[in-house]
């Protein structure tokens, strides 16, 4: 099947300006240098730890940012540098779920309202239609139809994110980038959210780019996940792989950290030291070697460390820092293999 | 248990609505032992955080009020202290750690002010020597090169070495009881787990007794001797943590349980959830209220249930309808 995004090499850098001049003295290295594909209907986790660019890929993606370089591809279309009117059209097939339902929703906008402005935006519905529309996208998301002349502030967390999401459905999109779409929600609320976004995904045909801090959320809503340092992908695999046979040294790490939810079960850590690195000035070479203090760093600064694919589907930067034993050996084979 | 440093019974606060007087926190009982950690689980206004808030009395003011009921601390009921005594008991015998590290601390002040300030209000000590032990403090939790951070402000700091200092604030007149309100909640997994690791070392080291709320069942389960599960301004579960998971009996702490994504269930299937939310303090009714967010309708709503000790240790709400039944609908696993 034929990639409904694609994402070469893509880079979001955002200057730093300082001095008496306000020159620009340096660039947060946002995103750094990241590809990926997501097929139609396929679910791409996006798993990082807060500051590691995962938010600014998704803008950058739906294009709400200019790319600083790569390209961006959705539908064999390269978009990566279309202007804000050339944009518009694509908004249909692409749309966003974000974070926080209180701060997304236009607070003096009746639910209705909201509902409605896709469909007045990208024109041409009369307004009878559009009223049964907004009935059809309440159901669909599980809020009764009287909701439509409520306010945002009438409704609870779970519920304003339904109206986001139903906000994302109207114009019948094939792709929903979802950035943290359950954090803010209590636990109980959260499986009703994410049971929703699975359901909409089989009857609609949906592909999703889940972005969350939370790899348990990630592993359980994706086909496959990708994980994110710094700016970079390190490791990218199906779910069950990721968990199952992680193989970069800070995917175990994520995953040794996440508590669970079983007192009798011992607690064996990996515990890292220190924070993120920041993107501004990141470490010369592998970003999470230089957080661990690997005795292999030096070897790294200045380095590429592209991802090789060390099996089928399962894709790690080729770090000597961050691979052990067998992995390792075979990573910088294929390193060799390709540079050779 | 054996001893309790920390003891509520019958707890009642209240606030002033314009619809009238609204109780967040409905008579509320447990004990916190000695030496151990008491975690306070339940979803965002089942009560927590004012359990909290009315154990140290920093309500808001003048809304909040306890309406009933004795906290008993090293066996004088804190409900009935002066609020100059009570000030002693705060940041002196029982520390608090608040959630957001960065409205925890004043932005405006070096942190060596901030940490300076624990100990000249409640140790009788000069302003050099409170300066040499906030080093202490800033090393005690781990912070590297304390000497250069102390002069630091919040905001040179990241969110995890926020949250130390704060560690570091709540600890610093040796406390005998420290309370933690979502400690890790605004912090990333690794760092969740670093602080985690600490407080729970410093504990040891320390030998002090801990309040721990969290929304977090993973945080429970690892951290936690005693387990009291609140939902809507009440307790409805009461048990020691293994028994709670092994054994879990109200139908909340289930459906808690069952719709949690854990990393091991398969990916994309249908998670158990709990229906509906939880109802506004306003609208609360007497009865069970975990009955009135499944929509039941019958006596269960009308009468409060008995909260009964079902096996030794384990105590439960004991609603005739969520005593036993599984909180949850659909789902396979």
């Amino acid at each position: 099947m034929s990639d409904l995004l694609k994402v070469e090499n893509l880079k979001m850098h955002f200057p730093v300006h300082g001095g008496v001049m306000m020159r620009q003295t340096g660039a947060v290295r946002a995103v750094d240098g990241v590809s990926l594909s997501i097929r139609p209907g396929e679910t791409l986790g996006l798993v990082g730890e807060s500051g590691c660019g995962k938010s600014t890929l998704g803008k950058a993606i739906v294009r709400l940012l200019k790319p600083t370089a790569g390209r961006i591809e959705f539908e064999g279309v390269d978009i990566t540098n279309l202007g804000t009117a050339a944009v518009r059209p694509l908004r249909r097939d692409m749309q966003m779920v974000f974070q926080d339902p209180v701060e997304s929703l236009n607070a003096r906008h009746s639910v209705r309202e909201i509902l409605e402005e896709p469909y007045i935006i990208h024109g041409g519905m009369p307004s009878a239609e559009r009223r049964k529309r907004v009935g059809e996208l309440l159901d669909r998301v599980g809020l009764p139809a009287t909701s439509a002349d409520r306010y945002p502030f009438e409704f609870s967390g779970g519920q304003r994110q339904r109206i986001g999401i139903a906000r994302a459905l109207a114009l019948n999109p094939k792709l929903i980038i979802c950035d943290e779409p359950v954090s803010a929600l209590d636990v109980s609320v959260q499986s009703q959210v994410l049971n929703l976004l699975l359901e909409l995904q089989r009857e609609m045909g949906l592909a999703y780019l889940f972005i969350a801090h939370d790899l348990a959320v990630v592993k359980h809503i994706s086909d496959r996940v990708a994980v994110m340092y710094l700016g970079k992908i390190v490791e990218m695999a199906d779910s069950e792989t990721i968990y199952r046979e992680p193989k970069h040294a800070y995917t175990k790490a994520l995953l040794s950290a996440i508590p669970h939810p079983d007192p009798t079960r011992e607690v064996d850590r990996v515990l890292l030291e220190g924070d993120v690195p920041s993107p501004i000035d990141p470490p010369k070479g592998s970003a999470f070697g230089h957080r661990i203090a690997h005795p292999r760093y030096d070897e790294t600064i200045g380095k590429e460390l592209p991802l090789v694919e060390i099996s089928p589907d399962h894709w790690v930067a080729a770090d000597p820092c961050c691979l052990e034993g067998e992995d390792l050996k075979r990573a910088e084979a294929l390193m060799a293999g390709v540079s050779g | 248990m054996s001893e309790s440093i920390l003891e509520v019974r019958d707890l009642i606060t209240a606030f002033d609505t314009e619809g009238g007087l609204v109780r967040a926190v409905d008579k509320v009982n447990f004990a916190v032992p000695r030496g151990g950690t008491l975690g306070i689980v339940g979803e965002s206004g089942c009560g927590k955080s004012v359990t909290a808030m009315s154990i140290i009395r920093l309500l808001p003011q003048p809304a909040g009020r306890i309406l009933q009921g004795e906290v008993t601390f090293k066996g004088r009921d804190l409900t009935k202290v002066s609020p100059r005594e009570m000030r002693k008991v705060r940041g002196g015998e029982i520390g608090v750690i608040f959630q957001e590290p960065m409205t925890a601390l004043n932005p405006v002040h070096r942190i060596g002010k901030q940490l300076t300030e624990c100990f000249l209000l409640h140790k009788k000590m000069s302003k050099r020597e409170a300066w040499e032990a906030s080093i202490e403090m800033l090393r005690l939790v781990r912070i590297p090169a304390p000497e250069q951070r102390i002069g630091d402000y919040p905001h040179q700091l990241s969110g995890g070495m926020r949250q130390r200092v704060v560690i570091a604030m709540a600890l610093a007149c040796r406390p005998d009881l420290v309370i933690a309100d979502e400690p890790t909640t605004a912090l990333d997994v690794t760092v969740q787990a670093q602080i985690l690791d600490l407080m729970k070392r410093l504990q040891n080291e320390l030998g002090m007794s801990m309040i721990l709320i969290t929304h977090d069942l993973g945080v429970i389960a690892e951290s936690c001797d005693e387990v009291v599960v609140m939902y809507a301004g009440r307790v409805v579960e009461k048990a020691p943590v293994k028994e709670l998971f092994a054994n879990p009996l109200h139908a909340y702490t289930r459906g808690l349980l069952a719709s949690i994504p854990r990393i091991e269930t398969t990916p994309k299937t249908e998670l158990p959830v709990i229906p509906g939310m939880v109802a506004g303090l306003k609208d609360f009714v007497p009865g069970c209220r975990f009955c009135q967010r499944m929509e039941r309708r019958g006596p269960s709503l009308r009468e409060r249930p008995a909260f009964i000790e079902a096996s030794p240790g384990h105590w439960v709400e004991a609603c005739p309808v969520c005593y036993g039944e599984s909180g949850t609908k659909g789902g396979g696993a």
